[in-house]
């Protein structure tokens, strides 16, 4: 797929706004200059997602980006950042999928406590309001993920990360 | 969501004391213990397996970095998340919103490309 980019406009970014609504809940939204199916498009083809999903200033390369959205499907996305010796993956299954206005998926690379996260694409004058919403099973499992995912389950990516600071040493008391 | 949360850390460089004191196992154990209710010094080293000494030196790692926060009351000192959490809520909820919007500005390239692409195609329809 060639990148037309002459014709790009100068682009003038639209807010994203973050939002905790409830204990369990997490929303954020955006519109996007463009019509819902086509902002479905690039949630739902692998060869699309995966040219946003890990932008550069996150400092992590995408792998592979597996992705097979039909409900009772799966999708991986594996992905390294310099700092961790193997690479990693977030993945889940679709639970619905309706057609240019609405996801919804599991997140299971956590274990129980993930959250099931429901996208939805509304058409507001040619342009999408996009609305994305995490739901958590409960309060504790929230809180534990804002606690910096201090949890058990994130053990071996402590691990990880405890190398990582050995490693980068002194910088860190 | 843990692996979202380090992307989220990702997004601001600096890795400070919280983080420091995030990265030993037991003092994260003691965060979710906490999390689930107010708990005394000894009743966090029975839980884990550890001598009173021990479970204090953690505790103190946990209350310079702010997470926990502790009361003597009598002879007992009851441990308790502490006032970083709020603090830490927001700051973690802005770096979630910063790790969307970065996703989102790429995405609206991709989204701009098929906009393009599909005007080209319908006029190649039409002729």
């Amino acid at each position: 797929m060639d990148a037309k980019r002459e014709s790009e406009p100068t682009p003038v970014k639209n807010p994203t706004t973050t939002e905790r609504t409830s204990d369990r809940e997490l929303v954020v939204t955006r519109t996007f200059n463009g019509p819902p199916h086509i902002v479905f498009e690039a949630w739902t083809k692998p060869e699309l997602l995966r040219r946003w999903w890990t932008p550069k200033s996150c400092g992590m390369d995408m792998i592979s980006c597996e992705a097979d959205v039909r409900v009772g499907g799966t999708y991986r996305f594996v992905f390294r950042h310099d700092a961790f010796p193997e690479p990693m993956a977030f993945f889940g299954r679709y639970l619905e999928v309706i057609p240019h206005s609405r996801l919804v998926w599991t997140n299971e690379e956590g274990g129980d406590g993930g959250q099931v996260t429901t996208v939805t694409f509304e058409e507001k004058a040619g342009k999408t309001l996009l609305v994305m919403h995490d739901l958590y099973p409960s309060k504790e499992a929230l809180d534990a993920a804002i606690a910096s995912g201090s949890t058990s389950g994130m053990d071996e990516t402590f691990e990880q990360l405890d190398e990582f600071l050995v490693t980068r040493g002194t910088s860190v008391r | 969501m843990y692996i979202l949360n380090l992307m989220v850390q990702y997004q601001s460089a600096p890795l400070d004391a919280s983080f420091a004191a995030l990265s030993d196992a037991t003092r994260r154990g003691v965060l979710e213990q906490l999390g689930r209710a107010d708990a005394s010094i000894t009743d966090l080293a029975e839980k884990f397996h550890m001598t009173l000494t021990g479970m204090k030196k953690h505790v103190g790692v946990l209350e310079q970095a702010g997470l926990v926060a502790t009361e003597k009351v009598g002879r007992v000192r009851t441990c308790k998340l502490g006032r970083y959490r709020l603090e830490a809520e927001t700051a973690w909820i802005e770096r979630h919103r910063q790790l969307w919007a970065s996703r989102f500005d790429e995405l609206d390239n991709v989204v701009e490309e098929l906009k393009q692409k599909e005007k080209v195609d319908g006029r190649k329809k039409r002729k």
